[in-house]
């Protein structure tokens, strides 16, 4: 009997292990051995082309050397420049999105429908889009400018100002409706109360949306604005497509410089410090929003 | 009466407005269809030719005829070919083994689930690139590099997070009593999954599948960095071949686009409905 009892436990506890093995195995393989051994290699020279470099152990030299590398931390300003800019006019624009739905009755399906497209384009492929639109000589934006007499060929991605700017419009594009139907789903989900309360005391539509819809609409945006900013920080495909990180290093990212210094300039070691950098910082702030989301839940 | 005409203004101003944002989310895509189909001196034509004319599936069928000549040299038959082996068969992988992951998730009880839970999750939060540098010398000596197989295995290591967070939501939604009542009548824990459990959470686990196929479909950085062939680039990386060429076929670009997209529309179409309910689901849920 006791037996039976010790064996069932057993079972109990091997069969979820057993079930959940082979993701641990999986994400061993390409997740977790490939970071230690880039953190590994973060402490050598390693050079690509001289495969004996990675014996070589050299400390933190790589980290320190990183803190005079003017390009790094222009890119690393860039990527926050950059960060700051989309993730704010996401916000914004997609909360005009998810008011301006919910308001509608008539055809709100195929609306959302709509709203959806973009969020389900590769980067690359919105990337390509956008390079195609905005191309100085064919595209769509400088025909358009010059029906109305806008003679001059204005190179968006050629520009150093335009380029950046431009790459942003493409990330908005592509991500403002996955910000708009988060937000949705927290306006569908409030509780219609305080808005009948508010409706007999006669507060505007301002003040309503202010004293109420804004704050019990916050742990949604913490998620949407978490989940963006993570997302925007990793930006590479669209800059590379685009503009590749030029003209002149004007639009590298911090990840597309991470990339050129591995791959192209084969220094995985100080490729590999780099991104090391960028990683603790992501998993800090994955951390810092969280706890936010979770002090702003407490709080209703 | 006033007060009803006012009302009638907001409500077609809301329309308006509404119309116009419409127009922007659609034209950039729509803009590439149209031209893919048009005559490739109209896309180069100064001044611009706006009114499409003399539409064709010209440039499709030059994409896949498997020609290579002159700036038509894009094997794209054999990149989409790649594309779809990869997609689906890291999705089912990925859903496959997600799915017995979120069920072990949502019905045990083990010590170190939280934390094991967290780390599975925060597995997914670094980088395609930061994975690629290491995987890249990883897969040249292992002889990985460059196969279909070593790309798939990647993506089914991004898309099993997500799967068990899908599906372990919506396993806890099946009541435990239902496949323990089927135990107590002679089924094994394993058929009780299958007859039971399984079916109950088809829905949450096509979602997953779906998520899955399309993040495999549209991957780019990895997928750039460990294939070199024909025999395992993948269409995203397979665009850039128009990009660096020194004439820019612009239309077949748009066409290979226009090929990459098809995808994602159709998937858009059919989760609209329930990709409300889903994301509010996972927001909730942390």
């Amino acid at each position: 009997m006791v037996r039976s009892i010790r064996r069932a436990r057993m079972v109990k506890i091997r069969f979820p292990l057993l079930m959940i093995a082979p993701t641990l195995v999986i994400i061993a393989f390409i997740v977790i051995f490939p970071l230690l051994f880039s953190l590994y290699a973060s402490f050598t020279p390693y050079y690509l082309l001289q495969p004996s470099t990675l014996f070589e152990l050299v400390g933190l030299r790589n980290y320190k050397n990183l803190f005079t590398d003017v390009y790094f931390w222009q890119a690393f300003g860039r990527t926050i420049l950059f960060l700051a800019v989309v993730v704010n006019v996401e916000l914004f624009v997609g909360l005009g999105i998810a008011l301006i739905i919910q308001k509608i009755v008539k055809g709100s399906r195929i609306i959302r429908t709509v709203v959806m497209i973009p969020m389900m384009f590769a980067p690359v492929l919105v990337g390509f889009q956008f390079k195609y639109l905005l191309n100085d000589n064919i595209g769509l934006v400088n025909n358009f400018l010059q029906l109305f007499g806008v003679m001059k060929v204005i190179p968006w991605l050629i520009d150093k100002r335009l380029a950046l700017m431009s790459i942003m419009a493409a990330e908005i594009w592509t991500s403002t409706p996955l910000m708009a139907i988060i937000l949705l789903a927290g306006l569908l989900s409030l509780p219609n109360d305080p808005f009948e309360a508010a409706r007999v005391d006669g507060a505007t539509n301002f003040q309503m949306f202010r004293y109420i819809t804004w704050p019990l609409l916050s742990p949604f945006v913490y998620i949407a604005l978490a989940i963006r900013s993570l997302d925007v920080a990793r930006a590479y495909d669209i800059v590379r497509i685009m503009t590749g990180g030029g003209p002149a290093r004007r639009t590298e990212l911090l990840w597309t410089y991470i990339y050129r210094r591995g791959i192209v300039d084969a220094r995985f070691g100080i490729a590999s410090a780099m991104s090391y950098i960028a990683i603790i910082i992501s998993i800090f702030f994955t951390y810092f929003f969280f706890r936010q989301l979770i002090r702003s839940r407490v709080v209703q | 009466m006033k007060q009803k005409t006012v009302k009638k203004v907001k409500k077609i101003l809301l329309y308006v407005l509404t119309i116009m944002l419409l127009f922007v989310i659609i034209l950039p895509a729509l803009w590439i269809v149209v031209s893919s189909l048009r005559p490739r001196k109209d896309i180069l034509a100064k001044p611009a030719v706006w009114v499409p004319r003399d539409l064709s599936f010209t440039s499709y069928r030059m994409l896949f005829s498997g020609r290579r000549h002159g700036e038509m040299s894009v094997p794209v038959r054999e990149y989409f070919r790649n594309s779809i082996i990869i997609s689906v068969s890291s999705t089912i992988i990925a859903v496959g083994i997600g799915m017995f992951g979120g069920y072990a998730f949502s019905r045990f009880k083990f010590r170190g689930k939280n934390t094991l839970f967290l780390f599975i999750m925060l597995s997914r939060t670094i980088p395609g690139i930061a994975l690629s540098l290491p995987l890249l010398i990883f897969y040249s000596y292992t002889k990985l590099i460059d196969t279909k197989i070593g790309i798939i295995i990647v993506y089914v290591a991004l898309n099993v997070p997500f799967a068990i967070w899908l599906t372990d939501g919506f396993f806890r939604e099946i009541p435990g009593e239902l496949s323990e009542s089927a135990q107590i009548d002679g089924c094994s824990r394993w058929k009780a999954f299958w007859k039971i459990d399984f079916p109950l959470a088809g829905p949450g686990i096509g979602a997953s599948g779906i998520f899955a196929f399309l993040i495999a479909w549209n991957e780019f950085a990895i997928a750039n960095v460990l294939t070199r062939t024909l025999r395992s680039k993948t269409m995203p990386v397979g665009l850039f071949d128009f990009v660096f060429e020194f004439v820019m076929d612009w239309r077949g670009m748009c066409a290979l686009a226009v090929i990459m997209l098809i995808p994602a529309v159709i998937i858009t179409f059919i989760i609209q409905k329930n990709l409300v309910k889903g994301l509010t689901f996972g927001a909730l849920k942390g």
